[in-house]
């Protein structure tokens, strides 16, 4: 299963060729071993169709659910038409005699979900059939045809005269993880929509499908909130400059649609809301020293029923605003100092019969806010600490596993996955720490569904996401970390695992799209030495 | 106007407390403790700060020579300077129309003053290990005076000045009445980027020196090549860089593009010392240069590979000498780096010719020895001192007593020893081993680079005194354009303070919030440098 090459005229001569076939360890990859990442299953020759800008046509197929009009595909068309053709501007080559073929990217989808938000269950399966003059796009959705248009953009090539190539390529392609996310944190440092918007940019060049928006924590509360203005107001760094307005946030979600990401919102409360606190007074519990308040305060309060009126009508706009399914809840990292040291949640305990388990006061406050999200008809997530502490959690509710390394994470797969529960892995993926050297493969190599366990348990993990926490992180330098050591991610969650398991293959195509990334104006950072054709042009 | 005196050998100033932070606490994010000495950035050796504030506007300010200054509306490099922080100043206000109809204010500073002292200027002069740094700075009313006996003091204290704005609440510059007496603790205050790994493009190039110098760094040394790729195109030898770089034409430094980093330099007061690395970390220099390199022995037959420069034939020297002769007209600075670190003797011990020469002899380091002592003559008759780092001293070579000898090895005993070593055999040296940036870990790390002292070693005074400062090294193995200036800034600013101000300036809160600070202010200046810690700045970082 080798693949030789050779170089004559400018062109990779391929010898030999078996299915599936994985390495060419040479930059500039020509074929869909370049595409990253790498697809599910595919043919590829070295027959190569010449591309010219001014001959090349998206159009939708005869029996297409979706036809000319359909917002995603037709915003699709135009984005990856610049994406395909970088350095084409419609003032060069004018007068360009053009003997090139036309070429027709042809788009059929089954259903006609243009208008549509993205969901946990939507099909982003797609295939792709490159053959002189045309390439067939195929999918269930506009959300598959979407992966399928990022899949045949990276597959076009220049030459060392900068003629446009394609080659011949049969694809057959589907994600192996339904959730592939990157957590984004705007409360440790606010970052500006414009950085948010490029992460889209980049989600989407490497197939991710969920933004989770870590949006508010203890050191701001930038979302602006129409029922409650004092949170941001109050609780933001700038109440001008350093808050998503309702427009902001309307902006971020339909440029993800646009490109088949769901943006899942966090609201993590009881703990991390210091922030919550500013703009809303009676929210957190008053912290005591001995029998009088010490003036600090601590997670939520769990005791009054203002409380709970308060998060329902906060959750209310939330489900609105936010038009994803899923709802991110947090529970995580809660301090029961505070808790312990109040004498009016001390009587709760007291007369609910918690005796001295706080985590069942814990459980007690996360159940209520559960109810609240499912009768607003939201799907909860919730950080690992809700089932470490209490294995009774409602029906549906996903965890979001975070803490420790392997064999501890593996052992908590296990539990969860055996107490029934879906399970979503971030615990590999903390890629806000950051250490010298090729780090990118310690994420290569994750093995999501390598735990103890039945069949049907592993089929309980649901996906995988990059977290990027905000302590050290905002706009200076949020591409550069994120990029491309996510994407590393990428492939785990996208790819079958078989094909992809050589680290050492990986690393040229990696280094390759990490070149591509640059080209398309993303900060994205060195593997190791060497260069791209096209350097970063920025500071 | 009462004045209170700010030492900074001074520990306690709690009786300053109340006064300071009205008003600093403007320029302060809301959660971080204001210093005493707001946002400057090195801290200077002598501060005087008042309460008395004055008011600055973009119509009316100016920055000015002063009539006894012997640097006239000729000297380009001030003239440049003034408009340079004029805009960092005022660059961010919109100017306002009607405002010339607006008479100043009684509290208004209208003018800097910028005098300089000495009858020579060395306004068209490059910078050099020994110029005068120092300046004076008194902000008072009717003008604020700059005095520096040369212009490289004054683009210090032209920085500094620009460092004591702040903003009032409603958007109005401010300054108080400061007096400042600066001069740097170190001589040499470099950064190291290295261009050979990952081509670095001109612009980024720049963008680090332009902020060098708000971080008074004055030094900066250029690995421009090593084994991955010769970007420097050589007039004499055009092959090095046409077969040597990773491309002939989009990834070289042209001599146009050499001569406008070094005038981009100069023009604030940074010197360029370019490293030429031998006779190890050469593999790129091969590709152009048939025979340059050794060729490596498996057995009795050549293997195809090549080791360090070939110590052994005569065009080596040739070569050399022809090379340094044009890198010493290209590049004004008095030294030239001449690397001579990790060099690998297996390629050397395996070629046959090496071995007939050493017959009887094992040392294999001789060679190394011969070849750096005749590159070392060659480079004096170019009448170049030189840098070299410190495997050659260790290695017992005999050089020049005007050698500086570059520490970068070891940990906190073994490069305190070194620097012990070198001094008590009477070099100069400077150190980097504590301050290699391109080494990467979670969370504050700068609190490390800050704590680095190199004269922190066993010595008498004058070995102290042999110590002219130090360099932060960004090796270039995991760094591009794509994330060289958030990697080095603001870590590299860390580094700074503890190479100008004064030995006992240690405290590591007050450093923080006046670090954070300063990174905000190099990030509304354009540069994208990274957070310190959860936190926000004023103007975020817009260049995405």
């Amino acid at each position: 299963m080798n693949i030789m090459f050779a170089v004559s005229s400018g062109r990779y001569t391929r010898a030999n060729f078996i299915l599936p076939l994985l390495i060419i360890i040479q930059l500039g990859l020509h074929t869909v071993e370049g595409v990253w990442p790498l697809p599910q299953a595919f043919t590829s020759s070295t027959e190569r169709y010449p591309l010219n800008p001014q001959a090349f046509y998206f159009g939708y197929g005869k029996q297409s659910a979706a036809q000319q009009g359909c917002s995603v595909l037709d915003t699709a068309f135009k984005r990856y038409f610049s994406l395909i053709f970088p350095d084409y501007s419609s003032a060069n080559g004018v007068l360009r005699f053009s003997v090139d073929k036309p070429f027709l990217v042809e788009v059929s989808v089954d259903q006609d979900d243009c208008e549509s938000y993205p969901q946990e269950d939507s099909s982003e399966k797609y295939n792709l059939s490159v053959c002189e003059g045309k390439a067939s796009l195929k999918a269930e959705t506009v959300w598959g045809a979407v992966r399928g248009l990022e899949t045949f953009s990276q597959m076009v090539y220049q030459d060392d005269f900068g003629s446009y190539f394609v080659n011949k390529t049969e694809i057959e392609d589907f994600p192996r993880f339904q959730f592939r996310g990157i957590l984004l944190d705007t409360s440790r440092h606010y970052l500006p929509v414009q950085a948010i918007l490029k992460t889209l940019d980049a989600m989407a060049y490497s197939k991710f499908n969920v933004f989770h928006w870590h949006i508010v924590d203890d050191p701001s509360f930038p979302y602006q909130s129409s029922t409650f203005p004092d949170l941001s107001s109050k609780g933001a760094f700038h109440p001008m400059t350093h808050i998503y307005t309702q427009s902001d946030v309307r902006r971020v979600i339909s440029y993800a649609r646009l490109q088949g990401i769901r943006v899942l919102p966090e609201f993590d409360s009881p703990g991390h809301t210091k922030s919550w606190g500013k703009g809303q007074s009676d929210l957190l519990t008053p912290c005591y020293r001995g029998s009088t308040p010490s003036g600090t305060f601590g997670p939520v309060n769990p005791v009054l029923p203002s409380t709970y009126q308060f998060m329902e009508k906060l959750f209310k706009e939330v489900s609105s605003v936010f038009p994803d399914s899923y709802i991110h809840l947090g529970g995580d990292e809660v301090n029961f100092s505070c808790w312990k040291s109040n004498p009016d949640v001390r009587a709760f305990m007291q007369k609910m019969g918690f005796g001295a388990d706080f985590t069942k006061l814990e459980a007690f406050y996360i159940e209520n806010i559960v109810n609240i999200t499912s009768a607003l008809n939201k799907t909860s997530i919730v950080w690992q600490d809700v089932f470490d502490y209490h294995e009774k959690i409602p029906e549906d509710t996903v965890l979001h596993i975070w803490k420790g390394l392997p064999e501890v994470y593996q052992t908590e797969l296990s539990r969860i996955t055996k107490a029934g529960k879906r399970v979503l892995l971030a615990a590999p993926w903390y890629i806000n720490h950051i250490s010298y050297g090729q780090d990118w493969r310690n994420y290569y190599t994750v093995q999501p569904q390598n735990f103890s366990g039945t069949e049907e348990q592993k089929k309980l993990v649901i996906g995988g996401e990059v977290c990027m926490w905000g302590e050290y992180v905002d706009a200076t330098n949020l591409n550069p970390r994120l990029w491309p050591r996510a994407s590393a991610a990428a492939e785990r969650l996208w790819s079958d695992e078989k094909q992809t398991s050589s680290v050492d293959s990986a690393f040229p195509r990696l280094q390759d799209f990490r070149c591509k990334l640059v080209r398309r104006g993303i900060q994205a950072e060195p593997l190791y030495v060497g260069h791209c054709k096209h350097e970063y042009q920025g500071v | 106007i009462s004045y209170i005196i700010l030492k900074l050998y001074y520990r306690s100033h709690l009786e300053l407390r109340e006064i300071t932070n009205i008003f600093y606490i403007s320029l302060t994010a809301p959660d971080a403790q204001a210093s005493k000495f707001g946002s400057l950035w090195p801290l200077p050796q002598k501060v005087q700060i008042s309460e008395v504030s004055f008011k600055l506007t973009s119509s009316s300010f100016k920055i000015v020579d002063a009539k006894e200054s012997s640097a006239g509306p000729s000297c380009s490099l001030l003239q440049d300077a003034y408009r340079r922080y004029y805009e960092y100043m005022f660059g961010s206000t919109k100017k306002l129309g009607l405002s010339k109809s607006r008479r100043t204010g009684p509290s208004e500073l209208t003018e800097l003053q910028v005098w300089i002292t000495s009858p020579d200027s060395e306004c068209d002069d490059y910078p050099s290990v020994t110029s005068d740094e120092s300046y004076e700075l008194s902000v008072d009313l009717p003008f604020a005076v700059l005095k520096a006996p040369k212009v490289w003091g004054a683009l210090h204290g032209l920085e500094t000045f620009s460092q004591l704005l702040y903003e009032d609440e409603y958007g109005a510059k401010s300054v108080n009445a400061t007096t400042i007496s600066d001069f740097p603790r170190f001589a040499h205050r470099g950064i190291l980027l290295d261009s050979s790994r990952h081509f670095l493009p001109i612009k980024v190039i720049l963008a680090n020196l332009e902020t060098m110098a708000m971080n008074k760094f004055n030094v900066f040394h250029w690995h421009i090549v090593d084994d991955q790729s010769f970007p420097y195109l050589s007039r004499t030898f055009p092959q090095l860089s046409q077969q040597g770089a990773y491309h002939p034409y989009t990834h070289v430094y042209t001599p146009a593009d050499v001569k406008m980093v070094i005038e981009f330099a100069r023009l604030r007061g940074i010197r360029v010392i370019p490293e030429f690395d031998t006779p190890g970390h050469t593999q790129s220099w091969g590709k152009g240069q048939k025979d340059l390199l050794t060729p490596c022995y498996s057995g009795s037959k050549p293997s195809g590979t090549f080791g360090p420069i070939n110590p052994i034939l005569n065009t080596t020297y040739d070569f050399m000498n022809q090379f340094f002769k044009e890198i010493s007209t290209v590049f004004p600075d008095a030294y030239v780096h001449l690397g001579g670190d990790e060099v690998d003797f297996t390629c050397w011990r395996s070629n046959p010719d090496i071995q007939l020469q050493q017959t009887g002899i094992i040392l294999h380091p001789k060679v190394c020895f011969s070849f750096i002592v005749k590159l070392l003559d060659i480079v004096t008759t170019t009448n170049k001192g030189y840098m070299i780092w410190q495997e050659v001293f260790d290695n017992g070579v005999k050089l020049k007593p005007d050698t500086l000898i570059h520490v970068w090895k070891g940990n906190q005993e073994q490069y305190q020893n070194e620097m012990a070593n070198v001094t008590s055999s009477g070099y100069q040296t400077l150190l980097s081993t504590p301050w290699y940036l391109n080494r990467i870990s979670y969370g504050q790390d700068w609190h490390g680079y800050y704590k680095a002292d190199p004269q922190d070693f066993k010595g008498t005074e004058e070995q102290k005194k042999l110590v002219i400062g130090g360099e932060a090294c960004l090796w270039g193995e995991y760094v591009d354009a794509t994330n060289l200036t958030p990697r080095l800034w603001p870590r590299a600013s860390a580094v700074a303070e503890r190479l100008w101000s004064a030995k006992d300036v240690t405290d590591i809160n007050d450093a923080f919030n006046r670090l954070s600070m300063h990174r905000c202010r190099m990030v509304e200046r354009g540069i994208p440098a990274e957070p310190l810690f959860s936190s926000y700045c004023p103007r975020e970082y817009k260049g995405i």
